[in-house]
């Protein structure tokens, strides 16, 4: 298992190089997270992570796209509610890079 | 994770075997194609042994104290249970049938992919132990000792067959490869070797009720939102009822089918069918998954899963159940159901109640696949259909593994494609119905770091469809399995990138004509239909 140095402390990472413990989870530590992905974290990309933080508290899952790009769309206008909008923002794909960043768990199953 | 190389470079595959003789060749564990070990947190879930930190590559797999012991005593247990496998063991001739039929070693040209050889990693062991000429001639028999090489071996290539079956269908003896896979990977979890992909999902169902852990009040909001995109794309509001006591069917569906795409047009497509024929169902956060990667783990595992069926069926008072698009579910519903956790005496044989049709075929397990459900209705006139509506889409239907080869379910999805879909194009006759080829990803192999040998494995489906598309100009490739609609979705995008993929179901709520329905211009995934009036011009 390998982990990455914030603030002075190890924080353990899974495989694809996400938190092993949501727990470990803070702003500094999601920065960190961002520059393994190459992503300067934005006002925007914070608001995807903010509401991608949010629905895990209450589901304990990350959301799937279609309510992600809803909930943006609603918040921010249509024009910004879709895929493409959150593609720009993260080029590797928002489910991969910006679940990363949040902290959330990868989901498993037939997905 | 492992980057995957370009299609141009994965289709080279050679077919040239290795210069050493196959007990001599050692695994290779190269990134992309294995996957990661069984996490702490799933094996302590799931009562599985050994629980430790490691990984594939690893030189030291931290085995346990007698670990051959341990092996030795579970084969010989599951030769005594399964009288399959002692046949299995024996009978083969080596006739070679089964070599060019897989999939894997097709995407591969390994040479232990071709089942035959898969296998005799196996019977070297089973005859080195259990078997008199084995044990007396040694490698002279075809026997040899198991060593750390030869458990790592079992891994690597156990988890490079999908249980599709395929194979079996030209095997002369009938032997079933996919049992095979099963025993060897059930004798691999005695020893703490498995993988997070399978483990994690079993165990999240053993823990909330399904594989993708959804809580009662996710799948209720995520169904909300489901039905709030139906009243968008077609004005009509839908409620679906969760956990309602007394409905007559009880329906139960991959998880995936409410929370991923594209499953979520499938799911859509359920139950803009329900309300349309005024269904009295229900569905359950208790009972939320159809699968059951109990079936790649463990005979325990996958019995404790699957019992959620039935004992929410018998909770709720249903008379029946109806299930949906999943693929190994039926494996598990039609071949092991019954004897594992029925007889569900407290069910009826199943009626549909909008045609009457008594499903003879159900009557044991009490459960019927919904294409059989929905074929009924369109065969009795029931449902009012504008498979204009798909005109936009060029379809082809993937048959998947296990309705195909576990539950002969080949002309159910036809005809209601058939009614659904103006342009429909078959596959070739050997990658389709019995001999279909598998995704390549099956049995919880659809995971990221495992893409390259996903790619590999799913090669031939994909070229099949490459076929049609070319010659056809198909665009949508159908199926009725859950996994299929993830993993087909990532296989196209990397071999054929003009071709989507969507359940059966997801064209039937395009094509169904609601009561009180606004004017569509839009399918389910809100894109744009053909422009309808000028077709009928041009008729």
């Amino acid at each position: 298992m390998s982990a990455i140095e914030v603030g002075g402390k190890n924080i353990a990472l899974d495989e694809d190089g996400f938190l092993a413990d949501i727990g470990d989870w803070n702003e500094e530590v999601a920065l960190a997270l961002a520059k393994t992905e190459n992503v300067d974290m934005t006002d925007a990309h914070w608001e995807v992570v903010n509401f991608l933080r949010d629905y895990y508290a209450e589901y304990k899952i990350a959301p799937m796209i279609r309510i992600l790009t809803k909930a943006i769309g609603k918040k921010l206008g249509k024009e910004k509610g879709n895929t493409k909008y959150l593609y720009e923002l993260y080029p590797a794909g928002p489910a991969k890079q910006a679940c990363k960043i949040a902290g959330l768990p990868k989901p498993t199953g037939c997905v | 994770m492992s980057k995957t190389p370009p299609p141009a470079e994965l289709a080279k595959i050679s077919h040239q075997p290795p210069e050493t003789p196959w007990m001599e060749t050692p695994v290779e564990f190269r990134p992309g194609t294995w996957c990661y070990s069984g996490k702490p947190k799933a094996l302590e879930a799931l009562g599985l042994p050994n629980v430790r930190e490691w990984s594939p590559p690893d030189e030291d797999w931290k085995l346990p104290e007698g670990w051959q012991k341990i092996i030795y005593e579970g084969f010989k247990d599951r030769l005594n249970k399964y009288r399959s496998l002692k046949i299995f063991m024996d009978i083969c001739v080596r006739c070679g049938a089964c070599a060019d039929k897989c999939h894997f070693f097709l995407g591969t040209g390994d040479p232990k992919n071709m089942p035959v050889l898969r296998a005799e990693l196996l019977r070297s062991v089973y005859r080195k132990d259990f078997t008199t000429a084995g044990k007396i001639l040694g490698h002279f028999a075809g026997a040899r000792e198991l060593t750390v090489d030869v458990l790592k071996e079992w891994f690597y290539y156990f988890y490079q067959c999908t249980e599709c079956r395929r194979c079996s269908v030209f095997c002369p003896y009938g032997i079933d490869t996919a049992e095979i896979t099963m025993m060897a990977r059930e004798l691999l979890h005695l020893v703490g070797v498995n993988i997070n992909w399978i483990l994690e999902p079993a165990s999240n169902c053993s823990r909330t009720g399904n594989h993708l852990g959804l809580q009662p009040h996710t799948l209720r909001d995520s169904i909300d939102s489901l039905c709030e995109d139906i009243e968008d794309v077609t004005g009509v509001h839908i409620e679906v009822p969760l956990n309602k006591k007394g409905a007559e069917i009880l329906f139960i569906t991959p998880s995936a089918d409410a929370f991923a795409d594209p499953g979520i047009y499938t799911f859509m497509g359920y139950i803009l069918l329900f309300e349309h024929i005024g269904l009295d169902y229900t569905m359950s956060t208790y009972a939320s998954e159809g699968g059951n990667f109990g079936l790649f783990t463990n005979q325990e595992t996958m019995k404790k899963l699957n019992a959620k069926m039935y004992a929410e069926a018998k909770r709720l008072g249903v008379k029946w159940i109806l299930g949906g698009e999943c693929g190994h579910m039926w494996r598990v519903i039609h071949q092991y159901m019954d004897t594992m956790n029925g007889p569900a005496d407290f069910l009826e044989a199943p009626v549909s109640p909008i045609t009457g049709t008594k499903f003879e075929n159900a009557k044991s397990t009490k459960m019927v696949h919904i294409t059989e459900f929905t074929a009924d209705l369109i065969q009795h006139n029931k449902l009012k259909l504008d498979p204009r509506r798909n005109d936009h889409r060029t379809v082809s239907f993937h048959d998947s593994c296990n309705p195909s080869r576990a539950m002969g379910l080949f002309e159910e999805p036809r005809y209601i494609l058939k009614n659904v879909v103006n342009n429909f194009h078959e596959m070739p006759e050997n990658a389709i119905r019995e001999q279909t080829f598998c995704c390549g990803s099956g049995t919880g192999l659809n995971t990221d770091e495992y893409m390259e040998m996903r790619m590999r494995g799913g090669f031939p489906r994909a070229n099949a469809v490459k076929y049609v598309h070319e010659k056809h100009g198909v665009d949508l490739l159908s199926c009725i399995c859950a996994i299929d609609r993830a993993t087909l979705s990532t296989l196209m995008q990397y071999w054929i990138p003009m071709v989507e993929v969507a359940g059966v179901h997801e064209l039937v709520g395009n094509a169904l004509v609601m009561e009180g329905e606004g004017e569509r211009t839009t399918d389910l995934r809100e894109e744009d239909l053909a422009d309808v009036e000028g077709e009928e011009d041009a008729v």
